[in-house]
């Protein structure tokens, strides 16, 4: 079967559209299609996280969700973290903490933590770790990570004064 | 919960934290991975692997699936060169590369679940996966032995029909699975333990665990019709692709170019090859750009898991503490090829501490499972666990405090290990010392199911060869390339070293890892050598720099080359304080001066310092599940000079994450028939941040001699100790002593008899 | 994987009757963490995948005091603990949402959908078959009502015939001094599956002394979610006591008739069934006496 489906969507706030067939992932489309290659891929099962975006808003491991499914929604991913601006705190506070080794799963991270501080400005390390827990790394052993996430927390309570 | 340096010798930039040069990239996403890389053009390939653990292949029949629309090109082991022609030593060495061109694509046996047998390129991958099941190969099935005791034993189901036990060089008459056996002796054993007032000997066993690298292994591959061949792949080692490539596939290094790509961790599983020679084989049968991604399935069947282990240790002490003699016999699963990590195991075992009599028996044992490859300090970590439960375990009996038991034996400069090296200027007393002045050693740990345990472990670091170059911008900045692929932050704590040399900031030093065609031979990123040696190259190449660099200021003012100083920044001229000129000056001066500068440097350095790690832990073990919480955990170790300190915590808050992993949880899960059943990450458990606590740190510094900085190495030997420190903790928690790994909630409640 | 037909239909009827049309060549999907998983592992391949996220009747979360609660078949794990009602309300399916999969697999998978992927192990049906959930399943004939402990028939099976969409789970609202819970025992500390789980619902005397009944489920224990009367009934008229506990306790470790398996042994499953049985069932009556209870 040839068909292909035409996928009109945003991803991180432009509008976009391509072609897909039904078995393709969105992590497919983004990577192969897109050429956003920043969303990793790590285990097709959905259970390193290493591929995670957000769908209109909610946090997902893109090699479970359909491309197709993507039509008419709001995608974020890895790419659209950073503003012209600069660096998110985030991403800043990544950096700064040295949270990261390899990087393969730092996207990831990176794209679940802003979701988590976006709802929760000030979260506990259990809940960090809670909130995280589906983000496989494999070199830092965690701690960086967790505290560059409190760390991202204070530099966003800040910036909003 | 505090990050501890016990700094001994300061610089300006080494010793510092400044944000990692590939920082941004890969906080960005911009950072591009081997899987990231994409050519115009480009075919997918997909490997057909074996079903069965042990099976002969009768026949392979690849028409129907080179006759599916989309497919382009199929290989079989006979599109690789038979390893024995046109060699004349029809000996050892065709052996190893039959073995090596074996593992690649199976000729006549398979010799694990998951061993490729064919690969195929077609337009995209959902076709190439496609093919594969069109792809009909007869096997006759023989019986499997997935376990190094059972492979052992007479009548044990032979992989090889040719190997012979290599003992020390004699070589044995039979066919066998046992690939080498070892042994290294000191002193007289009997007499030993004939010293002793306590004498301890238990059975020890450890599964078989994956590195388990979040990123995948992949290789694309291009086979350019002018015979120039391409591979763009994530590897510890460019350099030892290429080499390994041109072996197999018969074909000069001077016609291959790896391009190391970002690489998504390694541990010592991305030192060997898989997909890179197949990526070049069917670009080569389909005349496009092939690119292959392996599934996580494929990288637990297919790839380099750590070998299982089954071991038997034997240690005596006095009344007084005084350790006697120690007898060790360490059986190793090599995998489906010979080459375990056993004679490191054995070289590491004992090295914490001065023993006068001893003796190593180490086994190399080929069984049915993939070919077992490096990960983190290779077999160290089974051969301390049995030994540091044995250390603990004669503390307990003679009823003395676990780490003043182990200062009383530490190494220490001047020390005999049993398999013959003595000690230079080591850290493993300080280790011990900065242990016992910990806060979390100081602090009291209460409450019911609780325990305390310690353990300590030895890497002895590697150095081997790697070559930097260093150009210098009219801006006084520096471009500096090396070869040796960046896993954890050594381009910062390469280029840091090179910007201490030239008073530079770390930031005005421009790290580049280069492909195989544009820097010198440079081994793996592996065996903790990376900041020592590469950073070694990069402190010469520097000091190429700042020669050349003094020769065009003596142009200059016309002064004798050897009169001209470099002192924080600035050049000058011996006796005449006016002459000066900064660093930066004169890099404006070059392309009129004389024309550019390059400083290059290329090194094989032997003064490796050998690194130690004492780790303590607490947990807590819920009797009725049999669950074990990690409470608390430290990481104290020796790196001799930390150059990046943050990362060097990395390195050791990961190692020992990756050993409570090993401990814990993970393990191939294998059925009697030798398929491994778990091979998700949802079954091999791996740590989550919900697992753990925050992993303490206490980086000591006992400077390195034998390198300019001071610098020992520091990735491998975290994962050594957490083992046997959480085995210890358990003993004390709740009174049993595991012996077994990993120690899950179900072996726990076994050994405590509530099932 | 082989290509597919992607359809999202509208309306239930639509949705069956493209389901009718393929038989067992279609298959549902809702948050697809299960379904895309097996594709992709070439358990089985399908000519048609119908996306039923876009039908009311399945996204519907609906609590009311008279009625009780109502999960459309779609509603993913997140709208269940993110639901102030139903974290009053029903604290154990909170405890069995906020424990399936990671944060992104929580943002997708469904309870309908772990219901129909009929895991021996699955983890929202422990805590369906103790809150006394019924399936509504629409189809080709009449839409029909199926206690949830009678929806699994065998692992990776269940009642649903040809042309059968799970539509949304009732549950009755809460009685007076009830409570559940609902606890699983895996290795680690989340992203795991369960070696064993327990779901628990108890009613009280009106003095809380006595357990007026009982409900109790266990996972990975038989070859489908097992709803173990006899614990139930050990506990029916007893006081709350833990001797009490220790008969249901018991009950559960009788009825388990687990496997062996990369998991868990048979011994191990069988004593955990009887732990986890007693820890719910503590944290059942401290929950219906309106203490607090931590889901882990």
């Amino acid at each position: 079967m040839a068909t292909k489906h035409h996928v009109v969507t945003r991803v991180n706030g432009e509008e976009v559209e391509f072609l897909c067939e039904a078995r393709h992932s969105l992590l497919e489309a983004l990577r192969e299609t897109l050429g956003l290659t920043g969303t990793k891929e790590g285990c097709l099962d959905g259970n390193c996280g290493a591929c995670t975006v957000t769908l209109d808003g909610r946090l997902m491991d893109s090699c479970l969700v359909l491309a197709v499914e993507a039509h008419g929604r709001e995608i974020q991913t890895i790419e659209g973290v950073a503003s012209p601006q600069g660096l998110h705190p985030v991403q800043q506070a990544f950096l700064e903490e040295a949270a990261l080794q390899c990087g393969i799963c730092t996207p990831g991270f990176i794209v679940s933590a802003k979701a988590l501080l976006e709802r929760e400005p000030n979260p506990t390390e259990e809940r960090i770790r809670w909130w995280l827990a589906g983000n496989l790394c494999r070199c830092t052993g965690y701690d960086k990570i967790v505290r560059a996430v409190v760390d991202a927390a204070a530099r966003m309570a800040e910036v909003k004064g | 919960m505090a990050n501890k340096v016990l700094v001994r010798q300061e610089f300006k930039v080494v010793g510092t934290r400044p944000i990692r040069h590939d920082g941004t990239d890969k906080v960005t996403g911009r950072a591009l991975y081997g899987g990231d890389f994409s050519l115009p053009g480009m075919l997918y390939g997909k490997v057909l692997r074996s079903p069965h653990a042990h099976a002969r292949i009768l026949s392979i029949d690849t028409s129907a699936a080179e006759a599916l629309p989309g497919v382009r090109g199929v290989v079989t082991a006979k599109d690789l060169p038979r390893p024995e022609e046109g060699i004349a030593d029809v000996g050892e060495g065709a052996v190893n590369l039959r073995f090596l061109s074996d593992n690649i694509l199976a000729s006549n046996k398979a010799l694990y679940k998951g061993h490729a047998v064919a690969a195929v390129a077609a337009v995209d991958a959902h076709t190439a996966e496609a093919a594969l099941a069109l792809i009909k190969v007869d096997y006759q099935v023989l019986p499997a032995v997935v376990n190094v005791r059972e492979a052992m034993k007479e009548g044990a189901p032979i992989l090889h029909e040719s190997l012979r036990t290599d003992a020390q060089g004699q070589k044995g008459t039979t066919p066998t699975n046992i690939a080498s056996r070892i042994q290294f002796a000191k002193g007289t054993l009997e007499q030993g333990f004939a010293q002793a007032d306590v004498v301890v000997e238990r059975e020890f066993e450890t599964a078989t665990v994956h590195q388990g690298y979040i990123e995948p292994h992949n290789a694309t591959g291009l086979w350019s019709s002018d015979g120039q061949v391409t591979i763009w792949c994530s590897t510890q080692g460019a350099f030892t692709v290429r080499d390994l490539v041109s072996q197999i596939l018969r074909y000069p290094v001077s016609k291959i170019k790896v391009v190391p790509m970002e690489i998504g961790g390694g541990f010592g599983g991305k030192t060997v090859v898989y997909l890179e020679p197949l990526a070049a084989l069917l670009s080569r049968k389909t005349g496009k750009p092939v690119k292959l991604v392996m599934t996580r399935t494929e990288v637990f069947e297919g790839t380099g898991p750590t070998p299982a282990a089954s071991m038997k240790v034997k240690m005596g002490a006095t009344r007084e503490g005084k350790l006697t003699a120690a007898e060790a016999s360490f059986a190793f699963e090599a995998g489906a090829y010979p080459g375990s990590a056993v004679g490191a195991g054995c070289m590491c075992a004992f090295a914490p501490y001065d023993i006068e009599h001893g003796k190593i028996d180490g086994y190399d044992v080929v069984v049915n499972k993939p070919k077992a490859a490096a990960y983190r300090a290779p077999g160290a970590t089974q051969t301390g666990f049995a030994v540091e439960s044995v250390v603990d375990e004669l503390a307990e009996k003679l009823g003395l405090d676990p780490i003043a038991f182990r200062m009383k034996n530490s190494a220490r400069e001047g020390t005999r290990r049993i398999d013959g090296p003595i000690f230079g200027v080591i850290g493993a007393l300080d280790c011990l010392e900065a242990a016992r002045a910990s806060d979390h050693w100081s602090s009291r740990l209460e409450g019911p199911n609780r325990g305390r345990g310690v353990a300590s472990g030895f890497w002895f670091n590697i150095g081997l060869q790697s070559s930097c170059t260093i150009s210098v911008n009219a801006d006084g900045t520096v471009n500096l390339v090396e070869g040796s692929a960046d896993i954890g932050g050594t381009r910062a704590s390469i280029a840091m070293q090179a910007a201490e040399v030239l008073c530079l900031r770390a930031e005005e030093v421009k790290p580049t890892v280069a492909d195989t065609d544009s820097i010198g031979y440079t081994q793996v990123t592996g065996g903790s050598r990376t900041t020592f040696a590469t950073g070694w190259a990069a402190y010469e190449a520097a000091h190429d720099v700042l020669r050349q660099m003094k020769e065009r200021v003596a142009k200059i003012w016309e002064a004798n080359p050897a009169d001209v100083t470099y002192e924080e920044g600035v050049f000058g001229v011996k006796g005449d304080p006016k002459m000066q000129m900064a660093f930066r000056e004169l890099a404006g001066k070059l392309n009129h001066t004389g024309g550019p500068i390059v400083g290059r440097a290329t090194v094989d350095p032997k003064g490796q310092g050998g690194a130690f790690a004492t780790h303590i832990a607490d947990v807590e073990v819920d009797p009725e599940t049999g669950k074990v919480k990690v409470l608390r955990y430290t990481t104290v170790q020796d790196a001799g000079k930390a150059v990046h300190p943050s990362y060097v915590e990395g390195q050791m808050q990961g190692g020992a994450v990756q050993g409570i992993g090993w401990a814990l949880n993970e393990e191939y899960f294998m059925t009697p028939g030798g398929t491994m059943a778990n091979t998700s990450f949802l079954d091999y458990r791996m740590p989550t941040t919900l697992d753990l606590p925050m992993i303490e740190t206490v980086i000591v510094e006992v400077a390195n001699p034998g390198h300019p900085f001071g610098v020992r190495g520091v990735g491998e030997v975290p994962i050594v100790p957490p083992p046997a420190a959480l085995a210890n903790a358990i003993r004390r928690a709740v009174g049993v002593r595991m012996t077994r790994l990993p120690m899950s909630p179900g072996a726990i409640l076994k050994e405590m008899g509530t099932v | 994987m082989n290509d597919f037909e992607y359809r999202a239909p509208a309306s239930v009827s639509e949705a069956v009757a493209l389901l009718v049309e393929k038989g067992e060549r279609a298959r549902v999907l809702a948050g697809g963490t299960d379904l895309i998983v097996q594709l992709r592992g070439g358990r089985f391949t399908l000519d048609r995948m119908v996306d039923v996220k876009g039908v009311p009747e399945l996204n519907q979360l609906r609590y009311d005091a008279a009625e009780g609660l109502v999960v459309g078949a779609a509603v993913p794990c997140y709208r269940i603990y993110e639901d102030e009602l139903v974290a009053a309300h029903y604290p154990a399916l909170v405890d069995a949402a906020r424990i399936i999969g990671g944060i992104q697999i929580q943002g997708r998978a469904s309870l309908g959908g772990n219901l129909c992927n009929a895991s021996p192990s699955g983890d929202s049906i422990g805590a369906l078959i103790a809150l006394e959930a019924t399936a509504v399943i629409a189809g080709p004939g009449e839409t029909r009502s199926v206690p949830v402990e009678q929806f699994c028939t065998a692992p990776g099976r269940s009642v649903l015939g040809p042309g059968e969409l799970l539509v949304a789970l009732r549950l009755p609202p809460p009685k007076p001094r009830s409570g559940a819970h609902y606890l699983r025992f895996i290795p680690r500390y989340e992203m795991d599956i369960a070696i064993v789980s327990a779901g628990v619902a108890a009613v009280l005397s009106p003095d809380m002394s006595s357990f007026v009944s009982a409900r109790v489920a266990l996972g990975a224990v038989a070859p489908t979610p097992l709803f173990v009367t006899e614990a139930g009934a050990a506990l029916a008229g007893k006081p709350i006591s833990e001797e009490s506990i220790a008969l249901a306790a018991e009950a559960a470790r009788q009825a388990a008739r687990p496997i062996n398996d990369m998991r868990g042994t048979v011994e191990q499953r069988r004593h955990l069934a009887a732990v986890l049985t007693t820890r719910a069932l503590r944290g059942a009556v401290a929950r219906a006496k309106g203490e607090q209870v931590n889901g882990h």
